[in-house]
């Protein structure tokens, strides 16, 4: 799925990496424990988080996830934006809860990872 | 080639610059991606561990033909029983490390799954040496090359 998609169905807002939208994703994965993340071997997976600090996008970094949403309304800082554009790591803000996001993305075909 | 980082205890802002340089040298120098995210990930975990427990400490990375050997040397409490805390989900992280979406006791094992070869010496009171080797066989060197 491509990241447009994935903004459209969350009514979602891309706040680093706009030019990049036709990035395309194989699977999510849903935590707010960049330890748990950072088990990921998979390509091209989608983050879906509720935490947001440096360390979400370092870990990203780390694991080669171009991609993250922040569900729960939490915003992306000034630092985790540059950061973030750095390492051309997209960042997706969305409103509804980590559960909602998932839902919808699972219902649209988005694939687990277990 | 031999690079050297220092790392602050406590400065959640910087955790993971030392492990994101060592990423960019190993991408420069052409190491297969799936040994690059291994040894990011290990060097990664043992960076916050430090950020999180110690006072400040170094990295240091070693590069040649046949390795990558990355030291990291803390000082502060140290680790009273290493196997204790090499058990998945022991963790004596404070509340503000697990903000930052770490200390659920995973870091130790998701070092020891990542690394070729993973060393831990401590002393408590003093501080804690971490070691990690990854192989680069020439296999992967030349295939990283073509």
């Amino acid at each position: 799925m491509k990241v447009k998609d994935i903004v459209k169905i969350l009514d979602a807002r891309i706040v680093c990496g706009e030019g990049r939208q036709d990035y395309a994703i194989d699977v999510a994965f849903a935590s707010d424990l960049m330890s748990d993340v950072l088990t990921l071997k998979n390509d091209h997976v989608l983050l879906i988080t509720g935490l947001a600090n440096l360390q979400t996008i370092r870990t990203a970094e780390m694991s080669d996830i171009n991609c993250i949403v922040f569900a729960r309304n939490k915003k992306a800082s000034p630092e985790m934006v540059a950061l973030a554009g750095e390492n051309d790591i997209i960042l997706i803000e969305c409103r509804y809860s980590v559960f909602r996001t998932s839902g919808l993305l699972y219902q649209a075909g988005v694939k687990p990872i277990y | 080639m031999h690079v050297e980082y220092n790392i602050e205890g406590g400065d959640f802002t910087r955790a993971g610059y030392a492990s994101s340089q060592i990423k960019k040298i190993l991408k420069q120098s052409g190491v297969d991606m799936d040994i690059i995210r291994r040894t990011v990930v290990a060097s990664y975990e043992a960076e916050v561990n430090i950020v999180a427990h110690a006072h400040g400490g170094a990295i240091s990375m070693e590069v040649d033909e046949n390795q990558i050997r990355i030291v990291l040397q803390d000082v502060g409490p140290g680790i009273e029983d290493i196997d204790k805390a090499m058990e998945e989900g022991y963790s004596t992280a404070s509340c503000a490390v697990r903000e930052m979406g770490f200390g659920a006791g995973m870091g130790l094992s998701n070092m020891k799954k990542n690394a070729d070869m993973l060393r831990i010496e401590s002393e408590p009171g003093k501080g804690t040496r971490v070691e990690i080797l990854m192989g680069l066989g020439k296999e992967e060197i030349l295939r990283s090359k073509k």
